[in-house]
């Protein structure tokens, strides 16, 4: 392994790091005054921050990474849809409550148990980028967990949309643990996550959450995958362009 | 509880006229030497209505105002505009939340408010009616709009009533920042290219006007006005914040290049202070009355939200509930 090729590994890394967290922000900040309860209003918000403000870190060192002068609204407003390395899982669309919480029940797990491996990583900065984000998303799970168990074990009406959700949603968690060689050579180069044990961990708390909230863990299935090799869900080409549209409409120019 | 005793009194409650005739003196006593009335205190009737009616409006304002702006948190041309943005928006609720936390010290419940606004029986700053069209809204929204709330809100941190006074100190030091956010985005733009500007003069023609009428009715046709001076509620009549509005914004208009629409808009040496042009007071009655480009809109997104909330609450309060049981079995 060279060091050359190690850049660039790190920067694939970093940038999937950054597409998840912007698209997932994007998508929660569509429901920005549509929350059910003020309280959740204002979660929504901060979580939509904390995603928010992740990516920025990540895609500011993905520039620095690549010294091409690139910053980070080149990355989020000038890359087309087939460029954005995210996992499908985190641009689908809110649908409802239910529907919001376990996509972010779903991803929160992952990024935690990813991010605890990171904040040891070979890469001190990226290292210390996630020593922050970690504490921030372990607040996120902890919160999407209590509203898993709340609509799970609920109001019949509550468990049923929200063991919809869940079924519908199940088919993109395969991704997230669904690695390539990119995730490989990270492993092997900086200390980066085993894929393999994080699904352990992640099915566990799962389950366990699962278990409390009185929902089936849906059956084994056919996985969706795509997002990390640009591949993305019709939807998403949407997300891009509303995103986009000040810099792709006035280009250029400072805001 | 002290909420009973809002719409109607029992007899055994009624104090006798005498005794509130020395209550109401003694009352407006402590108002007059500038103290705080607290939740727990004695208050007229009226004074504790004229207060629900005037902080839950204000919660409302805030929680109504989330959606022009929300608007274009999915577009905002950068990251960093997009999170100061989001940031903003979340004051917002955070204001909503507090304020209405403020109402309930009087003796009113968050869903008995929320209820009114859904209803359409309580009303909401009729500004946020108007729409956000283009990124330029934003900038003037902030500059302008939160710029109008702040001359409004500033004398309301010396409120007699205390509770209301402590949340608008924490309210105004947040608005501050958002009116300078909105100020920054308008210099931006300002200093951009002939479209950019262009969209910045836009957006202050369109704005500036609805702006003036945030102060509410001149003061000869005000009805709550003279009640809420005397109670320390209001400290200056709309006319007057009306007129310290102007004269702080339109220096700061013409500082970045930008044409104030007022052709009778202008300088006075003599009373250092512009004199403006006639609002147009049908407007400002129809935007009230319901009939502004967006009230219906945002009453609807409103209650949309309401709705497709309910069984999200219900599950939450069937899962307290079986939760306690559990715990008391």
């Amino acid at each position: 392994m060279n060091i050359a090729t190690d850049k660039n590994v790190l920067l694939e890394y970093v940038l999937r790091l950054g597409d998840n967290g912007l698209i997932l922000a994007q998508r929660l900040i569509e429901l920005v005054a549509h929350g059910p309860e003020l309280e959740e209003e204002l979660a929504n918000a901060n979580f939509s921050l904390d995603y928010l403000g992740q990516a920025r870190l990540f895609y500011s060192y993905a520039g620095e990474l690549e010294g091409k002068g690139r910053v980070e609204d080149d990355f989020a407003f000038m890359r087309s849809d087939r460029e954005f390395c995210n996992v499908q899982l985190v641009e689908q669309p809110n649908g409802h409550f239910g529907g919001t919480v376990a996509r972010s029940f779903f991803f929160d797990t992952f990024y935690q148990l990813q991010l605890e491996v990171l904040t040891n990583c070979r890469d001190a900065h990226l290292a210390g980028i996630a020593v922050r984000a970690v504490r921030e998303i372990q607040y996120h799970q902890r919160h999407n967990s209590q509203w898993m168990i709340r609509l799970g074990d609920g109001t019949d009406e509550s468990h049923r949309c929200l063991q919809e959700s869940v079924d519908s949603l199940w088919r993109y968690t395969g991704e997230l643990f669904a690695g390539d060689s990119i995730d490989d050579q990270f492993r092997d180069a900086f200390d980066g996550p085993d894929l393999s044990a994080l699904l352990a961990r992640w099915r566990e708390i799962v389950e366990s959450v699962f278990s409390e909230a009185t929902l089936d863990v849906p059956d084994d299935q056919w996985m969706i995958e795509g997002g990390r090799d640009g591949r993305h869900s019709e939807h998403f080409g949407s997300l891009i362009a509303e995103m986009q549209t000040m810099q792709r409409s006035y280009p250029g120019q400072q805001w | 509880m002290y909420t009973q005793g809002l719409d109607q009194k029992s007899a055994e409650n009624e104090t006798s006229m005498a005794d509130e005739g020395v209550a109401a003196a003694s009352f407006q006593a402590r108002v007059d030497a500038e103290e705080k009335i607290e939740a727990k205190d004695w208050m007229p009737e009226a004074y504790r209505r004229t207060l629900i009616r005037q902080i839950s409006q204000h919660a409302h304002s805030e929680i109504i105002g989330m959606q022009p702006e929300g608007n274009w948190l999915t577009r905002a041309p950068t990251l960093r505009r997009k999170s100061i943005l989001l940031a903003k928006v979340q004051d917002e609720a955070g204001h909503g939340h507090y304020l209405y936390g403020a109402a309930e010290t009087l003796g009113i419940s968050r869903d008995e408010m929320v209820g009114d606004l859904l209803s359409g029986k309580a009303k909401y700053s009729s500004i946020f009616n108007y729409p956000t069209l283009t990124w330029a809204d934003i900038g003037a929204v902030g500059w302008l709009v939160d710029g109008a709330a702040i001359m409004n809100q500033i004398p309301l941190c010396r409120c007699s009533y205390g509770p209301y006074s402590r949340a608008m100190v924490r309210v105004c030091k947040e608005e501050s920042f958002h009116q300078r956010q909105g100020y920054e985005i308008m210099v931006e733009l300002t200093r951009g290219s002939d479209e950019q500007k262009a969209m910045a003069q836009d957006a202050l023609n369109r704005w500036w006007w609805p702006s003036l009428m945030m102060f509410g009715p001149s003061d000869i046709n005000s009805s709550h006005s003279a009640q809420s001076m005397a109670w320390k509620i209001k400290r200056f009549s709309n006319d007057e914040l009306r007129q310290k509005f102007v004269d702080v914004t339109v220096p700061q208009a013409t500082a970045i290049g930008l044409h104030v629409p007022d052709v009778d808009l202008q300088y006075n040496e003599e009373t250092e202070h512009y004199s403006f042009g006639e609002i147009d007071w049908q407007e400002f009655q129809n935007v009230l009355a319901g009939n502004g480009q967006c009230n219906r809109e945002r009453m609807q997104t409103r209650r949309q939200a309401h709705d497709n909330g309910r069984w999200v609450r219900e599950a939450a309060a069937a899962y307290a509930k079986k939760h306690s049981n559990r715990a008391a079995a």
